[in-house]
């Protein structure tokens, strides 16, 4: 199969305009996927499925991630003048991120026998821009799955022959996979506890009504 | 009341003298016909109970009945969640009196490994009463066998004319319970007072 470099050289010549970046992956799977933008996704995928040297007809697994805001810590080396003698510092840089919610497919090809490739989009932010493009227009076996990323982590997909929450009852009105979700304290007894539960636990201790 | 050495005596001239409610109960004890449903892992128990090996017709309920309306007993086999509770609570209104509730497995006693989910309900017995609890994950048959030897004791005992007579026979006791409904953020209402009030939790450290 071609490298991913290859595979966005050849979606930067299908799909004219297109912006495809390559995501690192430092764990040992070292597995980097490709970040596709939004408004070109399903010319992409049409691309991915139906370009003859690369025929990925089967997307197998369709997730959500939640990423928060959060602060990055890179760690750049300086040149700087200390005590009138240059020397290179480390210096630690601090970077705000904002939020975004993230949807993965991996595809493969039946018909060639490769893959998986890994392919991501991104909403604008976890409040408002929630909007992305389905792509089960081009592989049928996403509709479920996009639906379970709707009901779960609030991803809209638009083009989704139906998207209805999928787990949990219409007019559930949270996203229970998100990171800041906050369950219902629907439980008392907890035989072991720790940590977040072990806290919810002692909230009800010495409460209730005795046995009889 | 008759004599018990004139009911041995009788009894070995092939004459039975028993009061009315023995002749009821021993009648419904062993008849107790199952609704037919299972919600996870715990119903392929209760399926393997019912077959030849462990065989529950040897109690009289073998007859497994897919309505409502003709069942007995409701066996609650698996995990209930909160999309699934108001449709089980629902079938257990539909049931006749008198009618009876095995709990079976971790998840209907407790939530089970499900606890800590937003997802699934703590007990099917925050919402209707349950007269038998069987713990394990799953329940072997032998243990639903013995739940249920243990529930035809319980419709053995039950006296039909004192203060304690079952509920079908009081005509205050009530046959259906409240179905909650699907909230913007859990069942509502969480649970029924009625039926079952939190315990106090303690800690020992």
């Amino acid at each position: 199969m071609e490298t991913l470099d290859q595979l966005k050289a050849r979606i930067e010549a299908a799909v004219p305009g297109v912006r495809v970046d390559i995501i690192p992956n430092e764990s040992p799977s070292g597995q980097k996927s490709l970040l596709i933008d939004a408004e070109h996704a399903v010319a992409i995928a049409r691309v991915l499925r139906d370009d003859p040297q690369l025929r990925f007809d089967y997307a197998s697994n369709v997730t959500g991630v939640d990423w928060v805001d959060t602060v990055l810590k890179e760690k750049v080396k300086v040149k700087k003048v200390v005590d009138g003698v240059e020397k290179e510092v480390e210096e630690t840089i601090e970077k705000k991120r904002a939020g975004y919610l993230e949807s993965v497919y991996h595809l493969y090809s039946m018909e060639l026998k490769h893959g998986p490739v890994v392919i991501r989009m991104r909403t604008g932010n976890r409040t408002d821009q929630v909007h992305l493009p389905s792509l089960t227009p081009i592989w049928r076996g996403c509709e479920f799955q996009e639906r379970e990323i709707f009901d779960l982590y609030g991803i809209v997909f638009d083009g989704h022959p139906d998207l209805r929450r999928i787990l949990m009852w219409d007019g559930f009105k949270d996203y229970p996979m998100r990171k800041d979700y906050v369950e219902p304290d629907d439980y008392e007894y907890e035989p072991t506890a720790h940590d977040k539960v072990l806290e919810k636990a002692k909230r009800h201790e010495g409460q209730g009504t005795p046995a009889n | 009341m008759i004599d018990e050495s004139l009911k041995s005596e009788l009894s070995k001239q092939g004459i039975f003298t028993l009061k009315l409610e023995e002749l009821y109960n021993w009648g419904r004890k062993n008849s107790v016909w199952p609704l037919q449903f299972g919600l996870a892992c715990c119903a392929i128990e209760m399926i393997a109970t019912s077959m030849a090996r462990y065989d529950l017709a040897r109690f009289g309920a073998e007859v497994f009945r897919p309505s409502p309306r003709q069942a007995d007993l409701m066996i609650v086999a698996g995990t209930v969640t909160k999309k699934m509770a108001p449709q089980v609570i629902r079938l257990y209104n539909q049931m006749p009196e008198p009618k009876y509730v095995i709990a079976m497995g971790a998840c209907a006693i407790s939530g089970g490994p499900f606890k800590q989910g937003y997802n699934v309900l703590k007990g099917i017995d925050r919402y209707i009463p349950v007269d038998v609890h069987i713990p394990g994950c799953p329940p072997r048959p032998e243990a639903l066998l013995h739940a249920f030897m243990t529930l035809q004791k319980k419709i053995e005992q039950q006296s039909l004319t004192s203060e304690q007579r079952p509920r079908h026979l009081d005509v205050n006791a009530p046959s259906e319970f409240p179905v909650p409904r699907y909230g913007a953020h859990d069942l509502e209402p969480p649970n029924n007072p009625d039926v079952w009030q939190p315990p106090v939790a303690t800690r020992t450290e």
